[in-house]
């Protein structure tokens, strides 16, 4: 049943302060953390929830993010409920932790106010910090709202304590255009999320009682066998992320799922996006099938795993798909977000036409004229049969 | 023939990029009155600006380097001193000069500064202790005193922790020079940083500075004239003391003068003389 509205507090929240009431209800061990725009406002939230006694955890406000994600490990490894959260150099800085948390199978739930990595150094909102981890064996999600920022924390802790998953998670918010902006957050009361999220039932702590060894050293003997299971781990995600999101629909009504179809069933051109470009998509396919043009949208939420079967899917006969990422691979055969969507859509019996527009580096503003922009675009290089193999939009040349 | 008004141009400004004007500084923060400090020192040394690279990390003191018109580099958080050991071993002509805050030499790149000191290597490092991360608006780091408040060390217990003494770890980790002052002793500051930049080895030079913005408005310490007035206050010069002795506490006494000057051999002299060694020059 789902929780009747006048036990719902409905509240203007920043995405990062929807985050830290999120972290205040799923009753945290320890966050330890270190200071970075756009996402130190979550500590500092949630140190605030501390010194008024509203939550049990320990905060450990460590010397660097390299500390901040080894502290994690190191708390996640005796049992605990952990969270810490970052951006851009200071993710860049956890990088050999990353990797020591995914594969030591550690449950931390990491929530990142996306931003541009330097150089030159920049705080606004692009992907490149969170593709850039993509391959360190976090679980990825991508939100496009306050709402779902709140949402996506809570059910990251069902996903990754899971005994089938046991994997860290990123949950992701466009730095300043989420992390700072306010919009309407319904708050579950804290009974019931301490219902949803539960105690975590650790497997093989660190327990003085049951000494164990935590990594030691795996050569050519078995080294090979740790990346196997951590690989079967992480493609259990879409089960459980379906268990878990039909839980919480139960109770809030609200579902997101690994991606959101917006128009798709008859589109010719999808859009295919992440985060809040999501949301403006949505009201450019709006405004371009008004004028009887078949446009719709994929927003992808889940980028780890990437969910290749479901796209190929959902795009179905579409004659072009336009992916719109805010992140570069530079030298590759394609940026991040289309190479996996080729990937996903070579076995298509019909293959769209794929276009791949980097767009937004660095905050630079991506509004609706350059989604209109792409697709006229789009509809030229459909007329002469070839396109680039990607492009970037809004951008002195 | 109409008369040409005269602009009136402060004397430093030669060595600053005016086209970067105005400073992002807040009102009443000391970063401002520190450049000035360092300009001053270059140009009473008539050392060459040209061959000056000055080197900053990230933080409202780490925008520093990119106001002076010579070879400078914004670093990244923490690795000031490293990026400047890279400059400084690779072409030892150059005078390198760090300038960063407390949270960037001593939190997140702490390690460089005991290495540096360590290795004792030719360089000058200037920092602007403000006792919190500033740029970031106003969180607890290792420099901030026990109890006080800050946006992660709320009320009505403020920070744990304890703080490191800087005067104290450079010294104990080998610095040549250590020096310390606050922002408004800007002449014997200014000498200091002199004789910092003239010395062969590594000098540190910390200078207790206001962050009226954070800090001081977290703990209720006034604007910046009344933060600055305070610092004058409570600064006691003792020149020579054992840096061990070199106590900082805000509210009462802020020991400051040159702590230590000592002569050992230079990093990059000492690789330049195994280098003709092994060659058997
Ligand atoms: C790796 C990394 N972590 C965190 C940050 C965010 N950050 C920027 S400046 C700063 C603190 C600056 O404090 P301090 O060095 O004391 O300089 P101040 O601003 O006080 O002058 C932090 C935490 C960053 N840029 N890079
Ligand atoms: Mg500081």
């Amino acid at each position: 049943m789902t929780i009747s509205k006048d036990k719902i507090k409905i509240e203007g929240l920043t995405g990062d302060s929807a985050i830290a009431h999120a972290l205040r209800q799923a009753n945290l061990d320890v966050l330890a953390a270190y200071p970075i725009t756009p996402q130190t406002i979550i500590v500092e939230d949630y140190q605030r929830f501390a010194a008024d006694g509203e939550i049990n955890a320990a905060v450990i406000p460590v010397e660097s993010e390299h500390s901040a994600m080894s502290a994690c490990v190191g708390a996640s490894a005796v049992g605990g409920r952990v969270a810490t959260a970052s951006a851009s150099a200071g993710l860049a800085l956890m990088w050999e932790i990353l990797y020591v948390a995914a594969s030591m199978r550690m449950p931390i739930v990491f929530t990142v106010a996306n931003r541009a990595l330097s150089g030159p150094i920049n705080i606004h909102n692009d992907h490149s910090d969170g593709m850039g981890m993509r391959d360190s064996g976090f679980i990825q999600l991508y939100c496009q709202s306050c709402q779902e920022a709140y949402d996506t924390t809570l059910m990251a802790f069902r996903l990754a304590e899971h005994h089938d998953i046991l994997l860290p998670v990123m949950v992701g918010i466009d730095g300043f255009i989420l992390s700072h902006n306010v919009e309407r957050v319904e708050m579950l009361p804290d009974d019931e999320v301490e219902k949803f999220v539960g105690v975590r039932a650790p497997v093989d702590p660190l327990d003085p009682n049951n000494p164990l060894t935590m990594g030691p050293l795996a050569l050519t003997d078995y080294y090979f066998e740790f990346k196997e299971q951590q690989d079967r781990a992480i493609n259990r995600v879409p089960k459980v992320y379906k268990e878990v999101e039909a839980e919480f629909e139960k109770i809030t009504g609200r579902k997101y799922g690994q991606f959101e179809t917006y128009k798709t069933e008859d589109a010719d051109i999808i859009i295919i996006a992440m985060s809040t470009m999501g949301g403006t998509a949505k009201v450019v396919a709006d405004v371009l099938r008004e004028k009887g043009e078949k446009v719709g949208v994929i927003r992808l939420k889940m980028f780890r795993p990437f969910p290749a079967e479901g796209i190929a899917k959902a795009v179905g006969n579409a004659k072009a798909v336009a992916i719109f990422e805010k992140a570069m691979s530079f030298g590759a055969a394609a940026h991040p977000l289309a190479m996996e969507v080729r990937t996903a859509l070579y076995e298509s019996k019909e293959r769209p036409m794929i276009l791949d527009f980097v767009v937004g580096l660095g905050g630079r503003d991506v509004p609706p004229t350059t989604f209109v922009e792409g697709i006229e675009k789009t509809k030229e290089y459909l007329k002469a049969g070839k396109a680039p193999k990607y492009e970037t939009l809004g951008v002195r040349k | 023939m109409t008369e040409s008004t005269p602009v009136l141009r402060h004397p430093m400004s030669k060595y600053i990029r005016e086209d970067r004007q105005p400073f992002i500084y807040c009102s009443g923060c000391s970063i401002g009155i520190v450049t000035g400090m360092l300009a001053r020192a270059i140009d009473n040394l008539g050392i060459d600006i040209n061959k000056t690279v000055i080197v900053s990390g990230i933080g409202c003191t780490g925008r520093t380097s990119g106001y002076f018109k010579t070879g400078t580099y914004h670093t990244t958080h923490g690795r000031a001193i490293a990026f400047a050991e890279g400059v400084k071993i690779a072409n030892p002509e150059l005078e390198v000069i760090v300038v960063s805050g407390d949270g960037d030499i001593s939190a997140i790149g702490g390690n460089h500064l005991i290495h540096a000191c360590r290795r004792n290597i030719d360089m000058t490092v200037i920092c602007i202790n403000n006792m919190n991360y500033g740029m970031t608006g106003g969180q607890f780091g290792p420099t901030t005193e026990h109890e006080r408040y800050s946006q992660t060390s709320p009320r009505p217990y403020g920070n744990l922790e304890h703080p490191f003494n800087l005067v104290k770890l450079a010294a104990s980790s080998g610095a040549t020079f250590v020096a310390r002052w606050t922002a408004v002793q800007a002449r014997r500051a200014t000498k200091s940083i002199e004789k910092a930049i003239e010395k062969e080895g590594f000098s540190f030079v910390e200078i207790i500075g206001a962050c009226p913005t954070a800090y001081g408005r977290m703990n209720r310490l006034g604007d910046g004239v009344t933060m600055h007035k305070h610092l004058l206050e409570v600064a006691e010069i003792q020149n020579g003391l054992p840096p061990h002795e070199a106590e900082l506490d805000y509210a009462t006494k802020i020991i400051c003068g040159e702590f230590v000057n000592i002569e050992k051999p230079e990093y990059t002299a000492v690789l330049a003389e195994m280098q003709r060694k092994a060659k058997g020059e």
